[in-house]
């Protein structure tokens, strides 16, 4: 049991099995839509932790990449009547370009100095949004147009909530795969020592501008999937408490752990849907809560609960 | 033609001739090691060979290239390989995964390949992970293969770091006190295993501080003081080399010297 417990595949296995599931647990369709929201955000989160947890390169503007996500499949379609499917290609390419043309030069900074270009960047996105009205109808956001696939409309919250979840686990797939792999084995390294990642043979400087890359592809086709389910795009998607909410959620999750980012989403997202019954206090519960998961569980949710139960198996 | 010739190098820190026109060269299948008192500037001088410095005078020629300025990944492509004085180690990886990590050149990288994990991907995981489990064997570290390097002790990874090294096949291996706070049944061992990695024919350089080690293991001393060369020749010429006594002892430890060693 534990060797199947830490095969590669276990944790794609899991989320599958918890979407499944799930499926048949949740009553309404009103539950079924927050859970496509967590599987979107977890899949941008899952990209994420790639870049913090594995390589240990902060972003604090990955919410840029969400949002040109988001928005190439509002105006991609309603400009050039490209289908929704090919708009969201082309914006995770076009993200992808992005995050290896701003990728170099930044990814020289470290630590704090990272922190704060990433940063920039990412309110230069969101400014960009929100400014260019012609294109993105500006502070009011723009309509997103159905998706339909041979003549079939993908709508209604169950179908989201299955196409959502399909591509969480795929997400999630794809990131074990790279993280057990040389490449993962590189990143993993030049988090722990630069040097000794050189000395290895390791192009640190191209490594991290791949695992930016990768990592802005997974958060822009999360924005694109949240475009369409939402069937509507603002820039909020792009701003900085975006970006903060992305991070927030890497680390309360558990850096370094695929199982924690999806626990990191589900948390931020469904707390704040169960706290509304709390009313004014909703948002003081909401910090207090983070804040006691991060002094009681300090590694994140997913390694602390995993170290806490192989102490008591020892 | 040596494997490693190092001319006239130099570095400065503020004023300061922290390694001031060092020549050496290292030979195949030879131990060479730099031994001089403590801020001699014998890891500045690895620095500089390793590419981890960039020399301000002189210049590096491995395998009869220059490669003076080139970048640590580099150096390591033609076959210069290290280890490090203050632990660098990567301490969220198990010790099976940091020996893979030194095979990181040697690896199929294809990234897409990666991505979905392509049988070649698993294939070549599988050889690296082969190749990890012999070389930890090798240095007495079969044992710890699954533990996390940052659960590991403090000789235990003095150990890992050489097996890192030799996953790269190198060519040329820098030590960098590979037996400092090691006791003296784990110094016997890594004596061993220096002497069988230059036997299998690598150029290995030593920074050591264990006197006896040096002496025992060395085919060529070379000694530093102040960022010079004080002198250099096969052990038994410095251990008798009175001007080397007097840079690690004074004038009057000389005859405490030759007691020490003998």
């Amino acid at each position: 049991m534990p060797a199947l417990l830490s095969h590669r595949l276990a944790v794609p296995l899991v989320i599958a099995l918890v979407v499944v599931a799930l499926s048949f647990a949740l009553p309404s369709n009103f539950y079924l839509r927050v859970a496509a929201l967590v599987w979107i955000s977890a899949l941008a989160v899952i990209g994420l932790n790639l870049l913090m947890g594995y390589a240990g390169q902060v972003s604090l503007g990955h919410a840029g990449f969400f949002g040109l996500g988001a928005y190439a499949v509002a105006v991609l379609p309603a400009q050039f009547a490209l289908h929704p499917l090919l708009a969201a290609l082309v914006g995770a390419v076009i993200c992808g370009l992005i995050a290896f043309v701003v990728g170099r030069p930044i990814l020289k900074l470290k630590g704090h100095y990272l922190a704060v270009a990433t940063l920039g960047f990412g309110i230069l996105i969101a400014m960009a949004i929100s400014n260019e009205a012609w294109l993105t109808g500006g502070p009011d956001g723009m309509p997103v147009s159905r998706m339909t696939l041979f003549g079939w409309r993908a709508r209604g919250a169950e179908t989201w909530y299955w196409i959502t979840g399909g591509l969480l686990v795929v997400g999630a797939w794809i990131a074990v795969n790279l993280v057990a792999s040389p490449t993962g084995r590189a990143l993993r390294a030049l988090h722990d020592s630069e040097v000794a990642a050189r000395v290895a043979g390791i192009d640190v400087a191209r490594y991290k501008v791949r695992v930016f890359v990768i990592s802005a592809v997974y958060a822009s086709v999360a924005g694109s999937a949240l475009a369409l389910v939402n069937g509507f795009v603002t820039p909020e998607t792009a701003n900085f408490m975006h970006s903060i909410e992305l991070v927030t959620m890497v680390v309360v999750g558990g850096m370094g752990s695929i199982l924690g980012s999806v626990a990191g989403a589900a948390i931020l997202v469904v707390l704040p849907q169960v706290l509304t019954a709390f009313h004014e206090y909703e948002h003081m519960l909401l910090g207090l809560m983070m804040m006691v998961i991060m002094i009681v569980l300090r590694s994140g949710i997913v390694p602390s609960l995993a170290a806490l139960i192989q102490r008591r198996r020892k | 033609m040596s494997i490693l010739a190092v001319q006239d190098i130099g570095i400065a820190f503020g004023g300061v001739r922290a390694v001031d026109n060092v020549s050496f060269t290292a030979e195949t299948g030879q131990v060479f090691s730099i031994i001089g008192p403590n801020g001699a500037g014998k890891t500045t001088l690895f620095n500089l060979v390793s590419g981890v410095y960039r020399p301000k005078t002189g210049q590096v020629r491995l395998d009869g290239a220059e490669v003076t300025t080139l970048e640590p990944n580099r150096l390591a492509e033609r076959g210069l390989s290290r280890t490090f004085q203050n632990l660098q180690v990567f301490f969220r990886m198990s010790a099976r995964e940091n020996v893979m990590v030194g095979r990181h050149l040697k690896e199929k990288r294809g990234l897409l390949a990666h991505l979905l994990a392509l049988p070649s991907t698993l294939a070549q995981n599988r050889e690296s992970a082969e190749i990890a489990d012999t070389l930890l064997a090798r240095v007495g570290l079969a044992d710890y293969a699954d533990t996390p390097a940052s659960s590991m002790p403090y000789g235990a990874l003095k150990r890992l770091e050489i097996a890192r090294a030799l996953a790269a096949d190198p060519k040329v291996l820098l030590l960098d006190e590979p037996a400092a706070g090691c006791n003296p049944v784990e110094t016997e061992e890594i004596e061993r295993l220096i002497r069988t990695i230059a036997d299998d024919g690598v150029a290995v350089v030593l920074v050591e501080h264990d006197m006896k080690l040096v002496m025992r293991i060395s085919d060529r001393v070379l000694v530093l003081d102040q960022g010079r060369v004080l002198a250099e020749g096969p052990g038994a010429e410095i251990r008798s080399n009175p001007k080397v006594i007097e840079a690690y002892l004074g004038t009057h430890g000389t005859r405490e010297a030759n007691l020490a060693l003998d």
